[in-house]
Formats: structure tokens, C-alpha cells, sequence
């Protein structure tokens, strides 16, 4: 039977990961994912989780042992923020170059200095490179969901590529709700137990991580590459199949929310999805044709559905809790690059920096730039708003 | 456990290594394999080792292994103990991790404390060749004192090495209370191997540290190995030692702890010191020995 | 002789289908000789061995051969080092030019 309990966002992620019955958790406590951890050794010391917490003495470790278990054929997981997040960029690499399907959860975090514990999405977004699924989620429930997913998607065998889950620090990783907490044997026909034969074993033994030189490394990258093609397919594919056990779906990649006869849009990832929403909702009851595009996979990037749009939008905006110094919001870059030959004006909002709020009225801000935008007006391209001084 | 050579397993789980000739590190490595046999599965980091047995398509090593970060050996194969556990794979199979110093004893402690806090069922072998030698000889935290080497090169303000102590893995696994704890030589196979043995019946962290001689660092004859390893023991630089639960115990006491000037005079790395610094260097050693027979209870 | 062979018959792969997985390969697979390091091979003088195996245990490749009566040498994989002629008790291996003898 499942449950209906007021989670936290953390909360209801470490009852996906305790749902997902994985074999080895290895995690080193960082705010503001601390209480995702705590709630799994609480599982354990209340016997309600099967798997072994091992308390590693810091992030690398956290990663280094995940992928020491995955290479023995264990269902690993762990998770981590900001500063633990770059301390283990090294094996974030490790894994998915050996195709280990590790899953972990980020509690997206501003990156030092100046040191900062509250969220932007910052950490997550300067690791898109290290070739990981990224999977950014906008509530409690869609945590949840996720992480279960997560394995999922990770474990295909034509996807065998480990997977992001990413909350936003603060303002989803210790915010409530009301959760559904899916049935263990629910989970269990969703997801079977984990079988691979990228492992050790003593009767098929292997070499795994070894050194490969330059004649044959990029053929390997070739394949990751290809690997997230088809991961594209099938994060679609895991979600519509998930509904079809709990009655929730997310719409894989991408989430479209009143965009059919809509002028402007703005383009978010994240907790600010929540928001936007709501910020839709209220612009339209005024007669405004606003709607809002959600990014939930943002690696594999979906580029083919921006490619698509064409000129379906006069202006589009998209919001960035994040920016690569000496260019522009990360997400924007990426959006606008699948967007290339579109007339669609676009403009670059960056906001939230840092654990700064994002206001309703903010968000109504941007969608009245977009208008004038669309209007013809001259703007800034990148523009940082929310900010104490022009 | 006897070791009888005799009688020890013909097979070899390490082959055809691109290691150089005379290496003491893949000759410890063997050693330890002749001992913990197939049922084995093994992680390696960066190191000389690693980037002779396991660069594709060759791969030197007959039994279950890994290539994991420089940093992260211990982490990785904790991870791979616990996962062992939690699978339900053979009890019989060792998990272990193969090192050098510098995985070790510099960028590699930090996971190896944690490993050792956390106790996890690992044999951690670690062969010192006394540099970061993979990557050119560069200097560790084993480097001896004033031995040449690229990062501590000889010049008119530098004797090569200035760190007076190596840093002392034993002594600091032994702070980590972990059930067994072991120095060894290659040049001493019976007392390594048996070690190694002993390791592999105890249940928890196990750490070996064994010298391992390195021709190409150390500049000295290939053929020499064994030679130049015998006498390191036999003059006090490196001690036979082990630590089990607790109770610490010298395996070898030198007969006479002697002048240095021959074993220094053989290795390229010290050609550069006289007289003076062979008296400075026994005298050293003289004051550590006996900082060592008060730990070893001989004093 | 018991030692592993040479895989004369390790063919790269020639398309995406013949790639190894991430970074994954079997155990064991030796695609060359290691007999290109060496200028000296070892020689043995089977009257004067008494068997003591100290060259068995100290060569660092393992190929010394102990299966046979008269110990053996792997000249694919022996480098050459010298180690079992210099430990050698009763000193009846000596290390040999290769070319200048028949074996």
C-alpha cells in the first residue's frame, strides 16, 4: 500500500533511494543535502533499509567507494552538494567513463568563495562536462520519483550511464509537502534487481578502468556520446512507464505548461519551475499568453525539442540560477545554441545567486520584459535581476 | 603458515608486465599473489603497477582488477569489501589494494586512514620504491634524506632530499588500531609472504608495507634487487616489523647496525654526498634505532 | 612449461559492435613479448642447482619454470635483470649474450 507522509524534499528523496533497494550507500554529510543522509541511516538503524551506509571520511571516498561497489555489481548510491560535489568531480569522471550506473543525488549549492550553503545550481552545472545523466527536479514528490527512475534509466543496458538528480538546496531539499511514498513491491516490479555483466566475477573476471591510449580513447567517448542518444529515448520511455505503476509522470525531458497559444515563455529548471507556475497561472487569469517551459533532463540535453519550436514563440527567457563567467547563464548558452536559427528573441535572466529568493513578482518582472521584448525593444541580453543596485 | 618454495602454487597471476628489469614492486606484487591465489580481485591507482599491467589491450594481471584515481585507491577498494559482503560473493575471495608510496603515503592517506577507522576487509599492500616513480622519480614522502631526485634534484643549494624522517606508515596505522599491521622486504620473501598469509586469515583492515628496490630510480644494476634490499634491512634504513592488535613486535633485529657508505655508494640517487654526509646519515639512523627498540619494547 | 603465453591470435577491434565496454577488458590478455627488454638471458648449470628455488621466488616476472625436472626459463617474457644469477647460492646460472648461444 502506499503512503501518503509531509516530507521534506530531502526526506522524500531517501525514501526513493531505500525504495530503490540499493545494495551499497556511501555518502559524506554536506548542508545542504545532510538530512537526505541522515534519514538513510535512519532507515537503517530502524531496520527498514537493506542497504550497507558506509561512512566514508569524505566526498572523494563517497564517489571512489560507490564505484567500487558498482564494479563488485552492487546498486550504489550517493549523494553530496557544492564543495563535496567538486571534491569528487575526479571520480564523477571515473564512473561514467567505465559506464558504472551509480545514481546520486545533488543538493545544488553555491560553489566558494565566498562560501555560501544556500542554493543555486552553480556546482551541478559546472560538472555538465563530466558526462553524467542530469535530471533536475522541481518537487518532493518528483524527487522521489526520480531517484527510483533514476536507477532506471541508468541500469538500460544501452544507457549504462550514471545519473545526477538534482534539488535545489534549501528551497526544495528542506521545504514540505505531502509525498506519496509508491509501495516497496510497486518499486520492485518497476525496477528489477540489478544485473550487468560489466562487473567482476570470479567466473568471467575483468579488467575494469584500465588505461586506454590514444588509439582507441575517442571511440570510447563515441559511444558514451552515442549512450546519451539513446538515453534521450529512454528517459521518456522510464517515465511514461512509471506512470503507467503510480499515476505520475513528469514529461521525460521536457514539460511544456500552457505554451500552445503562448506569445512569450520562460524557460526554467528546478524549484523555480514551482513558482513560474504559479506566476503562469495568475498572468493568464489576466488574459497575458504566458507559458513556461520546464527542463527536467538537462544532460542529455534536449536540444531536438528547442530545434523544433522555431518561431512558435515571439520571445522566450530563460532563467538561470547560475553563470559561466565571461560568457553568459549556462543554461541560456545551451538553449540558445539549440535554438540557432530561430526568430524567436531570446534573453538571458540571472537570478537566485547565491540562495538569493526568487520572488513571484520577479518572475512577472521578466515575463514583462519578454513582451517588450517581443514589441521590438532593445534589451540587454544577459541581464542579472533581482539585484540590490543597477 | 611454512612457506616452502617448493611447494608454492606454479601458477602466475602476474605476467608479462612492462615493468622495468629487476623491479621490486612487481616482485613484491608476485609474492603476495603466490599467497592470496585466484580467489582475489584487486584495485590498483595510478602508479607504476598499474601503468604496467593495464594499459588496453594488455592486460597483466590473470585475476579481477581495477584502475581507480590516484587519491581513491583505499576508498574504492573498501567499496568493493563492503559490496562483497552485501552480495553475498565467496567469503574466501580477498579484496586488495596494491599501491605505491606516494598512493599511499601522500595523496592516497587520507582514504587509507578512512579505510582503516572504518576497519573494512581489505589487504592494503603498499611497495614503496622511495618516489613517485610512474611519473619519473619525483619526490615522496618516503624519499630518504638528501637522495636525488627530480623534484629534489642536486645543485649548489640542494643535497637532494631535506626531510630528515621518512614518513612512518606503520607507525601511523598503528595509531589507527587496525588488527594487523606489517613492514617487509622483498629481499626477506618468506617472512612477506608469511605476512601476507597471516593477513589473509584476519578479518579487518590490513596494511603491508613492503620496500620494494627500484634499478631506475635508484640507479643501481638491475641484477641487484635483492642485494640492495638485504642490505637496507641488514643496516637499519628499513626494519622488519609487525603489529597485531595492538601488540608490536620487531621481526629482525640487525646484527650489527654498520656504516652506510657502501649502500649508499651503490645508487646513482647518492652519488653526490661524501664522507660527511655517510657520517650524518648513520648518525640519524643511530638516533631513530633508538626511538625503535623504546617502541619495540628491546631498549 | 607452465607459464602464460604470448596471444599471438589478439586482434583489435574493428568496429563499434567489437569495442569493449567503458573501460572494461578480460584479465590476462598478453598482445607481446617482454623479451625485446633483454641483452643477457639467463643460463643454467643443471649439474652444480641444488633446487633451493631462490631464483623461482626472486624473479620479478615469474618465468622460472619449476614444473620439470631442470628448471626452465620463459624466453618470451624474461628480461634479462640478472637477479636470479646474482642470488644464486652455488652461482651456476650466468647471464649470457643473446646470439651467442644456441638457446
Amino acid at each position: 500500500m502506499s503512503e501518503k507522509a509531509f516530507l521534506s524534499g530531502n526526506e522524500a528523496a531517501a525514501h526513493g533511494v531505500r525504495l530503490s533497494r540499493p545494495h551499497v550507500v556511501s555518502a559524506y554529510p554536506i548542508t545542504p543535502q545532510t538530512t537526505l543522509v541522515e534519514k538513510l541511516a535512519e532507515f537503517v538503524a530502524e531496520g527498514n533499509a537493506g542497504f550497507r551506509y558506509m561512512m566514508v571520511e569524505s566526498e572523494h571516498s563517497a564517489m571512489a567507494s560507490a564505484l567500487g561497489a558498482s564494479m563488485m555489481g552492487a546498486r550504489a548510491f550517493t549523494a553530496s552538494s557544492s564543495q563535496g560535489l567538486l571534491y569528487m568531480c575526479e571520480m564523477l569522471s571515473y564512473v561514467s567513463g567505465a559506464r558504472h550506473p551509480v545514481v546520486m543525488v545533488d543538493a545544488n549549492r553555491s560553489t566558494a568563495t565566498p562560501w555560501n550553503i544556500y542554493g543555486d545550481q552553480r556546482d551541478a552545472l559546472s560538472m555538465r562536462d563530466a558526462g553524467w545523466i542530469m535530471l533536475f527536479v522541481e518537487s518532493g514528490q518528483e524527487a522521489l520519483d526520480t531517484v527510483i527512475q533514476a536507477y532506471k534509466i541508468a541500469e538500460d543496458p544501452k544507457v549504462m550511464t550514471p545519473v545526477m538528480v538534482n534539488l535545489d538546496g534549501f528551497t526544495l531539499t528542506h521545504t514540505y509537502d505531502m509525498v506519496e511514498i509508491p509501495a516497496q513491491d510497486t518499486v520492485d516490479k518497476f525496477l528489477p534487481p540489478f544485473t550487468t555483466a560489466n562487473k567482476m566475477s570470479l567466473e568471467d573476471p575483468k579488467t575494469l578502468c584500465q588505461t586506454v591510449g590514444p588509439d582507441f580513447h575517442a571511440e570510447g567517448r563515441y559511444l558514451q556520446q552515442e549512450a546519451f542518444g539513446f538515453a534521450k529515448v529512454i528517459i521518456d520511455e522510464v517515465d511514461r512507464e512509471y506512470e503507467t505503476f503510480t499515476g505520475r509522470s513528469y514529461g521525460g525531458m521536457i514539460e511544456e505548461y500552457r505554451c500552445e497559444d503562448a506569445r512569450v515563455v520562460l524557460v526554467a529548471m528546478g524549484s523555480v519551475v514551482g513558482t513560474t507556475r504559479i506566476v503562469v497561472d495568475q498572468l493568464r487569469e489576466q488574459g497575458e499568453k504566458v507559458g513556461l517551459i520546464k527542463i527536467r533532463s538537462f544532460r542529455p540535453f534536449p536540444k531536438e525539442y528547442f530545434k523544433q519550436l522555431q518561431k512558435k514563440f515571439d520571445a522566450m527567457g530563460v532563467i538561470d540560477r547560475s553563470i559561466s563567467f565571461g560568457f553568459e547563464g549556462t543554461v541560456f548558452s545551451e538553449v540558445k545554441s539549440s535554438m540557432y536559427g530561430s526568430d524567436t528573441k531570446l534573453s538571458n535572466y540571472i537570478v537566485g545567486l547565491g540562495g538569493r529568493d526568487i520572488p513571484k513578482s520577479l518572475i512577472e518582472e521578466m515575463f514583462h520584459k519578454l513582451f517588450e521584448l517581443a514589441g521590438g525593444k532593445d534589451d540587454e541580453e544577459v541581464q542579472f535581476l533581482g539585484m540590490r543596485w543597477k | 603458515m611454512a612457506i616452502n618454495y617448493k611447494t608454492l602454487d606454479d601458477t602466475e597471476l602476474l605476467y608479462g608486465a612492462k615493468t622495468c628489469q629487476g623491479c621490486g614492486a612487481i616482485m613484491a606484487a608476485r609474492m603476495m599473489m603466490k599467497i592470496l591465489g585466484k580467489k582475489t580481485c584487486l584495485a590498483t591507482p595510478a602508479c607504476c603497477f598499474a601503468a604496467t599491467t593495464t594499459v588496453y589491450p594488455q592486460s597483466a594481471i590473470f585475476v579481477n582488477n581495477a584502475v581507480s584515481a590516484f587519491p581513491g585507491l583505499a576508498a574504492t577498494v573498501s567499496g568493493m569489501a563492503v559490496a562483497k559482503e552485501v552480495l553475498g560473493w565467496d567469503e574466501e575471495v580477498t579484496i586488495v589494494g596494491i599501491a605505491g608510496d606516494g598512493g599511499t603515503i601522500d595523496i592516497g592517506l587520507q582514504g587509507l586512514s578512512g579505510a582503516a577507522e572504518r576497519n573494512d576487509d581489505i589487504i592494503y599492500l603498499c611497495y614503496d620504491n622511495e618516489a613517485y616513480m610512474n611519473t619519473g622519480v619525483q619526490r615522496s614522502a618516503s624519499t630518504p634524506y638528501k637522495s636525488w631526485t627530480t623534484t629534489t634534484p642536486t645543485g649548489v643549494c640542494s643535497k637532494g632530499e631535506r626531510n630528515e624522517m621518512r614518513k612512518s606508515l606503520f607507525e601511523i596505522m598503528v595509531a589507527h588500531r587496525i588488527p594487523y599491521i606489517a613492514t617487509a622486504s622483498v629481499a626477506y620473501p618468506k617472512d612477506f609472504m608469511e605476512k601476507i598469509a597471516k593477513a589473509k586469515t584476519v578479518k579487518g583492515c590490513k596494511v603491508i608495507h613492503v620496500t620494494a628496490p627500484c634499478p631506475t630510480g635508484w640507479g643501481y644494476d638491475p641484477s641487484l634487487t635483492v642485494e640492495i634490499g638485504k642490505m637496507a634491512v641488514e643496516l637499519g634504513l628499513w626494519y622488519l616489523a609487525e603489529c597485531e592488535n595492538g601488540e608490536m613486535k620487531l621481526n629482525h633485529m640487525p646484527k650489527k647496525l654498520g656504516p652506510v657508505d657502501d649502500y649508499l655508494k651503490m645508487q646513482k640517487r647518492f652519488k653526490h654526498l661524501n664522507e660527511k654526509d655517510y657520517v650524518e646519515i648513520s648518525k640519524i639512523r643511530d638516533r631513530e634505532w633508538i626511538r625503535l627498540k623504546k617502541m619495540f619494547g628491546l631498549a | 612449461m607452465d607459464k602464460p603465453k604470448v596471444n599471438h591470435d589478439y586482434k583489435p577491434p574493428t568496429s563499434y559492435d567489437e569495442m569493449f565496454f567503458g573501460a572494461s577488458n578480460g584479465v590476462g590478455i598478453l598482445p607481446t613479448v617482454n623479451s625485446g627488454f633483454r641483452t643477457f638471458h639467463p643460463e643454467f648449470d643443471h649439474e652444480k642447482c641444488i633446487k633451493c628455488m631462490f631464483c623461482w621466488i626472486f624473479c620479478p616476472e615469474g618465468c622460472i619454470d619449476k614444473t620439470e625436472e631442470k628448471l626452465a626459463v620463459d624466453m618470451d617474457y624474461c628480461k634479462g635483470c640478472g637477479i636470479c644469477a646474482h642470488e644464486c647460492p652455488r652461482k651456476c646460472i650466468s647471464m649470457v649474450k643473446d646470439g651467442e648461444h644456441d638457446e
